[in-house]
């Protein structure tokens, strides 16, 4: 039994309409808290060391046969490595097919909610956001792939139509991210383009950071199916 | 599903050649021009990227595509979104009936993970890709390579968000076309997959034409 350590070395709040990156190094666990419930925070996930390698949508889903995210699931890199594995999760369903809130789609639906009205209260978007965040690190438009959606739950009927989840996400909902390389994470705490409030809502979010135990061998994530199995060994080897 | 054909007459084509399993290619398609791709011999996923051809930063979105017309299959209708949120091309005809855009590209390192740690030396759609824009579009990368559209793939989810790789819904002769809204360029690998059912488990020849605005 290995003992994990539950001393956080970061704790801090995300505001509504913030964005925020940290490199998140091997064997370091990020957890999102959704503090009010019904929160949106958009994430990027890149190898820190080599940020051409990221993560990539379509090989995570298809590697486990899903198309949402929850507890026991890996979010891989287009390498065949996992970046971060899903340890911890009292949400259910993270969506990652549906994108980014424009500032164009945010103007049309709220009005422009502009600094000059609001100062710091103003309506931010998730795309500007990660864009600004990523410039810090070298990073651009280029780079700004399809993205997961936290505490987002879209529905796909039989026909292939989308449905927006309402009351999906519980005040205190959190997700543990357990980064096996060393992940740069991009976040934006703003509102889905889905969701069909009709005034601007962003709300709070707690971000804390703690230290993962070695990756067992019977690890809940790794052994979820063979496919993680792989990713896992593919991942060490790496590192050796 | 609905199917819809197109009245266009592969004689009157301004460019129409045959494209072979496990190849690569890429073409400018002008605005106005229609862009069609035949599954000649059935159930042949075809890995397909946009580009604008002004500025390839500019590209299609997966994610966009999904949200703007509230579902995840592609078929008659279906407007390709770019990463600006505008209209790259709309799908005029589709004798297939649906196509996806979730499951992405085959990769040497994703095949690894999918299938066994010894297949990264079989052929991918990503090393197709990879090649085509180093011979001859120098001006994109592999920053540029994004959740892409397979036409004729069929990749249903389940209400309990499950993803499945089905057998295919094409057959021999179908076919989907498309009309260019802006000048684009268009990156295709046909796919040379030899692990899931989404090519039969043979990959075979596409037909790929254009017609003038």
């Amino acid at each position: 039994m290995t003992e994990v350590t539950q001393e956080w070395l970061v704790d801090e709040p995300l505001r509504g309409g913030q964005m925020w990156s940290r490199v998140l190094k091997r064997g370091q666990v990020l957890r999102i808290t959704d503090v009010e419930g019904g929160g949106s925070v958009a994430a990027l996930l890149f190898n820190a060391d080599r940020p051409l390698e990221r993560y990539n949508m379509p090989d995570t889903l298809k590697a486990q046969h899903i198309a949402r995210i929850t507890k026991g699931n890996a979010l891989y890199s287009d390498m065949g490595r996992v970046l971060c594995s899903v340890i911890e999760d009292t949400c259910g369903w993270h969506d990652t097919i549906t994108g980014l809130e424009s500032s164009a789609a945010s103007t049309a639906k709220y009005g422009s909610g502009d600094y000059q009205a609001l100062r710091n209260d103003w309506h931010r978007n998730s795309r500007d956001n990660l864009l600004v965040e990523l410039s810090k690190y070298g990073l651009g438009k280029r780079d700004l792939g399809p993205n997961l959606n936290l505490f987002v739950k879209v529905a796909v009927d039989a026909e292939g139509k989308l449905s927006w989840v309402p009351n999906h996400s519980k005040p205190g909902a959190f997700i543990e991210l357990r980064s096996e390389m060393n992940t740069l994470v991009v976040l934006s705490n703003t509102p889905h383009p889905l969701d069909p409030a009709a005034t601007y809502r962003a709300k709070p979010a707690r971000l804390a950071v703690r230290l993962a135990g070695p990756v067992a061998s019977d690890d809940l994530v790794r052994v979820s199916c063979h496919e993680n199995e792989r990713g896992f060994a593919l991942t060490e080897a790496y590192f050796l | 599903m609905a199917l819809s054909e197109s009245s266009l007459d592969p004689k009157q084509a301004i460019f129409d050649t045959v494209l072979g399993s496990g190849l690569g290619f890429s073409h400018v398609i002008k605005r106005g021009e229609t862009f069609r791709i035949v599954d000649l011999e059935g159930n042949q996923a075809v890995d397909t990227l946009f580009y604008d051809a002004a500025n390839p930063t500019e590209r299609y979105s997966a994610v966009d595509t999904i949200r703007s017309q509230g579902g995840i299959y592609l078929s008659s209708g279906s407007p390709l979104i770019s990463t600006e949120g505008r209209v790259m091309l709309r799908i005029t005809a589709d004798t297939c009936g649906r196509h996806d855009t979730l499951g992405g590209a085959c990769a040497a390192e994703s095949n690894q993970v999918r299938y066994a740690i010894d297949k990264k030396y079989m052929h991918s759609c990503r090393d197709n890709f990879l090649l085509e824009i180093q011979e001859r579009r120098p001006q994109l990368s592999l920053r540029d390579l994004t959740a892409n559209i397979n036409f004729f793939m069929n990749v249903p989810v389940s209400p309990e968000g499950e993803l499945h790789f089905d057998d295919g819904i094409s057959a021999p002769g179908r076919y989907v076309e498309m009309r260019a809204e802006s000048d684009v360029i268009v990156l295709i690998s046909n796919c040379p997959q030899l692990n899931n059912p989404c090519n039969g488990y043979n990959p075979t020849p596409v037909r790929l034409l254009v017609w003038s605005a």
